[in-house]
């Protein structure tokens, strides 16, 4: 029988649905639900990326902290910061998250959501999505106090405040500002505190338990004279506190841009306040310390840099580019005033700078995103994020101050004095760092 | 003219170098050691095997002076040095028959 062109033409146009079924015939709507889909799945790609680069961080934490301190000590500083990621990913996962971000009756804290319990079978995978980009965050607020206590801390102890900072404090605080992001909803965000990417929830946290824990430490053997001078203690290796400092620098343009946990073009701005306030600071920092202390000290640049970044955390999304380079100079000056402020006046004795880089200027930049806010100056604004940086200190600072004088008069807190002497390498891990080099405390 | 060596514990290098100072001592030169006498090091373990620390870091301190300063000094050492426990250290007395510094070729007691 012989077929017309029109027949042909026909069969062809139908062949697909005869062989693939009436799927593939495009419709308005299931274009629509495809281009949904890719753009949720392009939300996934790019939360889950910026967790990468966040997680990195640890990497960055590890270095600074022992670049800054002794070498007798840098096998201890790699454990703290080691299981602070390891105990701290199990915590969160056991308790933190729920608390953080369960469903919340209070406003106070979430009270579901534990070991991933409200995940139904099938249920949307962007839950393990978000867990993974806020558990790294979880672990950068715990990794901050390990280097304010550095050099005479009992391990096991540190282990505990670890755990308890993951899955309590951390969490508590982050449930009032950021709970709604998922299940649950806080006091404070209610109020319209903007802390976007955690100058506050995260870095003033840990600021504010690392200065807990170096005061209820006390200072190293050797830090102050008996007249209360501050006497220098150097650390074993610059090159790679500067390590430290870049691969941090690196991994905030997941902390910052990744905030957004959505595939689009905020990020650009995000990324270019992130780099603009850290270049400020280091800028600022190493001219302080050049004219207040007399030489352009690394140590100084390289805070200074940490300074700007933790200062543009808050307001990263909602400063202009202009703004965030003043947000980083004024930090950059901060923290090298802070860090002197703290030793010689305060007599605490801060290794690192732990507490003006992530409590002072966590703070700075809290305030800071309210003032710079692109929507115009407003005192309201300005009133929520004061509100919020003192809520930040009066949780976490006694809560924290309270769990180290407990573990301190029960299992002890510090190292006895010929420990911390020897090296905490040989004490508390039975191996040193640099089993070739001879080293001399 | 005789030289001082004290073996310490380094974490009172920094005392004893500023009692040395102020006490006159002009100049002194600071060796890292490893070494035991009666301090015993540890035994740790590497990855499951056996690993010696018997060697115990020490500084070793080294000063030449006039024999009439030598009781001065040793006096200083022993005052911030001993702490009462094993370990502590030792001190050397050597003699020396001349010294001679280098830029003004000088030499005997004036050139220390």
């Amino acid at each position: 029988m012989k077929i017309s062109i029109k027949s042909m033409v026909a069969i062809l146009l139908f062949a697909p649905i005869l062989i693939f079924g009436a799927d593939s015939i495009p419709t308005i709507e299931k274009n629509a639900q495809a281009i949904a889909d890719v753009q949720n799945n392009a939300n996934f790609i790019w939360t889950l990326l910026a967790a990468f680069l966040v997680f990195f961080m640890q990497a960055g934490f590890a270095m600074v902290e022992t670049g800054l301190t002794r070498a007798k000590n840098a096998v201890n500083i790699m454990m703290k910061n080691l299981m602070d990621f390891a105990f701290g990913s199990l915590a969160y996962w056991l308790i933190g998250f729920g608390i953080m971000f369960g469903v919340t009756a209070t406003g106070w804290f979430g009270t579901n959501g534990f070991l991933f319990s409200d995940f139904a079978k099938d249920g949307d995978p962007w839950l393990y999505a978000f867990w993974m980009f806020q558990v790294v965050f979880a672990a950068t607020a715990a990794t901050i106090v390990s280097g304010a206590m550095a050099e005479r801390t009992k391990f096991v102890s540190y282990l505990i405040y670890s755990v308890v900072i993951s899955a309590l404090i951390y969490p508590v605080f982050g449930s009032w500002a950021w709970g709604s992001l998922y299940h649950g909803g806080g006091w404070l965000e209610g109020l319209g505190f903007i802390d976007f990417a955690g100058s506050t929830v995260v870095h003033s946290v840990g600021g504010w338990a690392a200065l807990a824990g170096a005061i209820v430490l006390g200072p190293r053997i050797g830090k102050f004279t008996k007249d209360g001078k501050p006497k220098a203690i150097p650390g074993h290796s610059l090159t790679l506190a500067a390590l430290g400092t870049f691969i941090l620098w690196f991994g905030w343009f997941g902390f910052n841009p990744g905030s957004t946990t959505t595939a689009n073009t905020d990020i650009a701005l995000i990324a270019i306040t992130t780099n603009l306030s850290a270049a400020a600071g280091t800028i600022a920092a190493m001219f302080t310390a050049w004219f207040a202390i007399g030489k352009p000290d690394g140590s100084m640049a390289l805070n200074g840099a940490l300074a700007g970044l933790v200062a543009i955390t808050a307001g990263c999304a909602n400063v202009s580019p202009l703004s965030a380079v003043i947000i980083g100079l004024i930090a950059g000056v901060l923290v090298v005033y802070s860090v002197v402020f703290i030793e010689r006046v305060l007599k605490v004795d801060d290794p690192v700078g732990a507490v003006s880089v992530h409590a002072v200027c966590g703070a700075f930049g809290t305030l800071a995103a309210g003032v710079f806010d692109v929507g115009g100056f407003s005192w309201s604004v300005v009133g929520v994020q004061v509100l919020g940086v003192v809520a930040a200190f009066l949780w976490v600072f006694p809560a924290a101050f309270i769990l180290f004088k407990v573990i301190d008069k029960t299992i002890g807190l510090r190292v006895t004095k010929e420990e911390e002497l020897e090296g905490l390498d040989i004490g508390e891990h039975g191996m040193e760092a640099y089993p070739d080099f001879e080293k001399v405390s | 003219m005789k030289k001082i060596e004290a073996i310490i514990r380094p974490g009172q290098l920094e005392d004893l170098h500023g009692e040395l100072q102020e006490a006159g001592f002009a100049g002194i030169s600071v060796t890292e050691i490893r070494g035991y006498g009666r301090q015993k090091g540890h035994k740790e373990i590497y990855r499951g095997s056996e690993y010696n620390l018997e060697f115990v870091p020490k500084v070793k301190v080294e000063l030449v002076c006039p024999n009439e300063t030598v009781e001065k000094a040793i006096k200083i050492i022993i005052n911030i040095c001993k702490t009462g426990k094993i370990g502590d250290g030792k001190i050397f007395i050597i003699p020396i028959e001349d010294a001679i510094r280098i830029r003004t070729e000088e030499s005997g007691e004036s050139a220390i």
